[in-house]
């Protein structure tokens, strides 16, 4: 197909690629760019530009703006290009369209005409390409405009429409919500499409319905698990395997609905029991499309109502994911990890040297991932370890992003499980310290506030001393050069209110630090308050208690400088502070009561001392107040009526009204409309329940469906069995315990027959673990104290308990031992070549020859290409892989088709050109289409493409 | 779902951008500055996920070309790689091998089959015999419209003459 071997470009367009690649910096890039889009600018404004010069300016205009420059001068040209007549340049303005507007762009209203007439289109390949076009263009407001022909379009006998106007509607769902809520049964019916492709895609908007409202969709449970059980079965057509794997992004997107469907529903969940061990049993894991299934179904299993054996069977893929030496699955082995526990957190503890690993690893992700583990599994016999390890990788990082949600973590869990005031004060410190700028305010305050008040209890002793020791710590914290604002503030606070208060530390001392504050922070209007405050703190309970302050120097400049500044807030509290310096003692004590921060201050609202004043006034005839709500009669109903919750939100929502009729009881009130965030208060949970049924009501075609007793029962149960209730059901362990000893001893009848030097090895495996885990003393202290005690299993004496689990863990290593053995066997991997794995490809081949230029390789092919080309191609391409296109081997022949194809080429490689080299070489050759790759060489050539030495793979197959 | 697909060079150049979510064209140029700094500076050997910004970019290299997509926290990591795999093996059919000429001139072709594989963030095919067989057909459509041009402007160079 010519277009495929050849690039339909003009030289122009090539050019500019060609000077773009060739650009070495951002700058110089920048400025071919501009030069090219006034190029553009002034040719697409020329009159009568044929149709087809047209189409290859948008593709420019597509390029230029992908750069990430503005091309909106050419926006216009992209809509009127959709309005064509040629599919080709429809496509191409559809194309540039979805790629130049958002959906709020005002163009769009000009091209939903025009998807309107695309989308009745006779031909197929037009309507393709309008819903292709839906999915990105249409809004909220624009729906209506193309929904009926979208929902006919459902039915239409092509299935690639089908599956289209499916994913359009799953995109309207985002959206709007409302705007499809009558389709549901029109997503059912597609369910059942015989198409495997348009169910395929049903699962997407059923995935964020059932999301939005697991309770309507129990029936479909049934049928959700007969399609997986049929997918699983290789029931599909051939085409939608994958690395020999039946359809499995269908069977992931089938699982995700599941979990969502059997989460706290031990009757929904009872029917998927019986397919995921099904599943977990064929797993495979030596691909990564198999894990990803595996990891899917882990994922299903933990959602789900509990069940012994597939919880068991989970936590085999999962330890099986931890244990491996890829990244990615230690990375998804911590994640599926974090899900167990949850509902069984002895899980963990098999894996904490596994976990250890990771969180050393170099490798970033990782280390992440298993933070947000740790954060999960965090108690408070383990939160000192694990919130000091959290700072100290935070105090590491850089991106802000993640280093506002690691600290917010921190004091989270500080907040939560503090052992200590003091460690919690120290680790406060820690945090703001390093990231003081990014957490949130609320949390200074309530660092202040814990300070101020103590831990609660009525110790007035520790009270002190934890104060004391804030005080010293900020003291000496203080002396660092770039500390934040809030930590700032909160240093300033604490020095003001107690800084004095244990006598350690001299007044004019504190003062004296303050005033630095104050000075080295002159930006800082927030800091300068209250370090100003802080320091009137201190003179009044000098003053108060009798003693004589000096006004240091420094002091007296901040006052004076205070005194002129900008801030009026500013100004005034330095004129509070010289004015409080000359009252006396008795005033002072009146005014600012020592360490009286946390006294509340009653106000009388009535306002007594004034009632002299106005019985003044009134006498001297000024009329008598009028309270405000007797000023407005109506607002007192107001506020009567907003009592009613039902009244208030039928209020607020009253223009829905106009679609749907009002309500009858009690299925539906009118509250169900209103946007979600008015349902959080919501407390009582059946209220909540209840109010979930009314979005379905509208559509009465549904009715039959779902029955409203099953629904009922569904949700008593759920109530009944809700999450909270797993981890206290799991909690006495001795009953899960003994059903492992059960699972045990049949896992062991199972692998009865492996044979004796299975055995041994394992034996050995075994030892050598134990032998590792010994060496690592240190790491097995970290997780002695991350785990709890109990986690130095090899030197426990096994109590009855713990032999239990020994066995548990030796029956669960013979499993790895046979999957070993069968990944070294080489008949297996000959009868059976495993599906290309480019994660490991990827990584060696660029190393290994990331200076070789292709037409160095042409030149020099007469000796030494041959002999190169054979290590390397069995380095690349291998014997993984046999399908795919060897570099190499690759050039020869080009150079082959230049000679017939391209007279001008040849003249120039003619030297080179050695036939007998050639077919050498040739004879190596593995790619699939010899000829297309020649043509698309000598055409890049003729270009004037080169390869040049910064970049030399450009014409490598991506594969190879 | 799927935010974004980013196409990267290891020397920085972009290759394909495509926008499921929305973003301004200043959060765009962010997103790609931050995670082609952030990907490209990975060793070899280790996960191909990077946490961005409260979301997950799931990455996997081809020779010199990365191929990036941002997907949401609690997605499935290992099945977009393996989307981004599927989505390559269909480009190396239809391109009969492709390599990264490939994406840079025909780049409008790679979005055709981008749209024809993941429609509103989410994977919409997932077999590469459709996808394939779509593509060829408005291929087919385009060359026998083309030839049906050309004979018209030979005819009418007919008549004139």
């Amino acid at each position: 197909m010519g277009s495929q071997g050849g690039w339909g470009q003009s030289k122009e367009f090539l050019d500019l690629v060609k000077s773009i690649g060739e650009a070495r910096s951002k700058a110089e890039e920048d400025r071919i760019v501009l030069s090219e889009i006034e190029t553009l600018k002034r040719r697409i404004a020329e009159p009568d530009v044929p149709r087809r010069r047209m189409k290859e300016y948008i593709i420019r205009l597509v390029y230029v703006e992908m750069l990430g420059h503005d091309a909106s001068f050419g926006y216009i040209h992209a809509v009127k290009m959709t309005h064509d007549d040629s599919l080709s340049l429809k496509r191409t303005g559809y194309l540039a369209v979805t790629l130049f507007l958002n959906e709020d762009h005002d163009l769009i209203i000009l091209i939903v005409n025009t998807i309107q007439k695309d989308l009745r289109s006779d031909n197929y390949l037009v309507v393709c390409a309008a819903l292709t076009a839906v999915c990105r263009l249409i809004n909220e407001e624009t729906i209506p405009a193309v929904l009926p022909q979208i929902v006919e379009l459902l039915g239409h006998p092509k299935e690639a429409i089908r599956k289209k106007a499916v994913m359009a509607l799953h995109r309207f769902y985002q959206r709007a919500p409302g705007s499809v809520s009558h389709l549901i049964s029109n997503f059912r019916k597609r369910l059942c499409d015989n198409d495997p492709g348009v169910m395929g895609a049903t699962l997407c908007p059923l995935f964020d319905l059932i999301t939005a409202d697991p309770s309507s969709y129990k029936d479909l449970v049934m049928s959700f698990v007969s399609i997986l059980k049929q997918v699983a079965e290789k029931r599909l057509p051939k085409s939608y395997d994958y690395h020999q794997m039946p359809a499995p992004f269908i069977q992931i997107k089938l699982l995700k609905i599941l979990a969502l469907l059997g989460s706290g529903d031990k009757q929904a969940s009872e029917q998927m029991y019986t397919i995921l061990s099904d599943i977990f049993r064929k797993g495979e894991s030596t691909s990564n499309i198999g894990n990803s299934i595996l990891y899917q179904c882990i994922c299903c299993v933990s959602s789900i109502y509990p069940n012994t054996k597939s919880l068991e069977a989970a936590a085999d893929a999962t330890s099986k994911f931890l244990k491996s030496d890829n990244h990615n699955l230690r990375y998804m082995g911590i994640d599926a990890l974090g899900r167990l526990i949850k509902i069984n957190p002895e899980i963990a503890e098999e894996h904490q040297l596994a976990v250890i690993d990771c969180l050393e690893d170099p490798d970033d992700t990782l280390k992440r991932k298993t933070f947000e583990l740790l954060y999960k599994m965090t108690k408070s016999t383990n939160v000192e370890v694990i919130v000091d390890r959290m700072i100290d990788y935070m105090i590491n990082i850089n991106d802000h992003h993640y280093k506002t949600e690691i600290a917010s973590r921190c004091v989270e869990l500080a907040e939560q499980y503090a052992p200590s005031n003091h460690w919690f004060i120290q680790t406060m410190n820690k945090v703001f310290e390093h990231a003081g700028d990014l957490v949130n305010v609320r949390v200074a305050h309530n660092l202040m506030r814990l300070i101020a008040e103590g831990f609660g209890e009525d110790d007035e002793g520790a009270d002190s001393q934890l104060r004391s020791s804030a005080v010293e710590s900020y003291l000496r914290i203080l002396g660092e050069p770039k500390l934040p604002s809030v930590f700032l503030q909160v240093i300033c606070w604490v020095l003001g209110e107690y800084g004095t208060m244990d006598g350690k530390c001299s007044a004019s001392y504190i003062i004296g630090k303050l005033c630095d504050v104050a000075e080295a922070h002159a930006n800082d209007d927030t800091v300068k308050a209250y370090a100003t405050t802080a320091i009137m703190k201190i003179f009044a309970y000098e003053i108060a208690a009798g003693r004589k302050v000096e006004m240091l120097p420094e002091c007296q400049a901040l006052i004076d400088e205070l005194s002129a500044s900008h801030s009026t807030d500013l100004q005034q509290r330095a004129y509070e502070l010289q004015a409080l310096m000359g009252l006396d003692v008795h005033a002072v004590e009146s005014v600012m009561p020592l360490d009286a921060s946390c006294e509340d201050i009653e106000v009388d609202r009535s306002l007594p001392f004034l009632s002299s004043f106005v019985q003044q006034s009134l006498e001297k005839g000024a009329r008598p107040y009028i309270s405000e709500s007797e000023q407005s009669g109506m607002s007192h109903v107001n506020i009567f009526r907003s009592q009613d919750p039902h009244e208030v939100s039928g209020h607020t929502l009253r223009f829905e009204a106009y679609q749907l009729p009002k309500p009858s009881p009690p299925a539906s009130a009118p509250i169900a409309f209103a946007p979600p965030t008015d349902l959080v208060p919501v407390s009582d949970a059946t209220y909540a329940r209840d109010i979930q049924p009314p979005p379905k009501v509208p559509s009465s075609l549904d009715a039959l469906s779902a029955d409203v007793g099953v629904r009922l029962r569904l949700e008593g149960v759920q109530k009944k069995w809700g999450k909270p209730t797993y981890s206290s059901s799991a909690a006495p362990s001795t009953s899960s315990t003994s059903q492992k000893t059960v699972n045990g001893a049949t896992h062991l009848d199972g692998v009865g027959s492996m044979s004796a030097q299975a055995r041994d090895t394992r034996d050995n495996l075994y030892d050598s673990r134990r032998q590792q885990v010994e060496v690592s003393a240190e790491k097995q202290k970290l997780a002695a104290s991350l785990f709890g005690a109990s986690s130095s299993k090899n030197e426990k004496k096994p109590s009855s308990h713990k032999t239990i689990k020994g066995s548990a863990g030796n029956v669960e290593k013979p499993t790895i031992m046979v999957k070993a053995v069968t990944s070294s066997e080489p008949t297996e991997k000959t009868s059976v070549p495993p599906p290309p794995d480019l994660l490991d490809l990827g990584e060696p081949a660029p190393e290994t020859k990331p200076s070789v230029d292709p037409f160095q390789q042409l030149e020099g092919l007469l000796g030494p290409a041959p002999v190169q080309s054979t290590p390397d191609s069995s380095v690349v391409a291998g014997p993984r892989e046999p399908d795919l296109m060897a570099l190499y081997s690759d050039i020869p022949m080009t150079n082959l088709s230049g000679t017939s194809t391209n007279p001008t080429v040849t003249d120039l490689y003619a030297v080179s050109k050695n036939p007998q080299g050639a077919t050498n070489v040739s004879t190596l050759k593995k790619g699939p289409n010899p000829q297309d790759s020649l043509e698309k060489d000598a055409l890049a050539r003729q270009v004037g493409v080169t390869p040049s030495g910064k970049n030399p793979n450009l014409f490598r197959d991506l594969f190879g | 779902m799927i935010h974004f697909v980013i196409l990267i060079s290891k020397q920085g150049k972009l290759r394909l951008t495509k926008w499921y979510s929305q973003y301004s064209a200043k959060e765009r140029s962010r997103a790609i500055a931050e995670l082609s700094s952030a990907i490209l500076s990975r060793g070899p050997k280790l996960c191909n996920f990077v946490e961005w910004r409260g979301n997950k970019v799931v990455y996997r290299r081809y020779v010199s070309l990365y191929f990036c997509m941002c997907i949401d926290h609690d997605d499935n990591e290992l099945e977009i790689l393996e989307i981004i795999q599927h989505f390559v093996e269909i480009l190396d059919r239809y391109f009969c091998g492709v390599c990264e000429l490939d994406l840079i001139y025909n780049f409008h072709k790679a979005y055709y089959i981008l749209d024809e594989l993941v429609m509103a963030g989410e994977l919409q095919e997932s077999s590469k015999r459709v996808v394939t067989r779509l593509m060829d057909s408005l291929d087919l459509l385009v060359e026998e419209s083309k030839e049906k041009a050309n004979t018209i402007r030979n005819m009418i160079a007919q008549v004139t003459k």
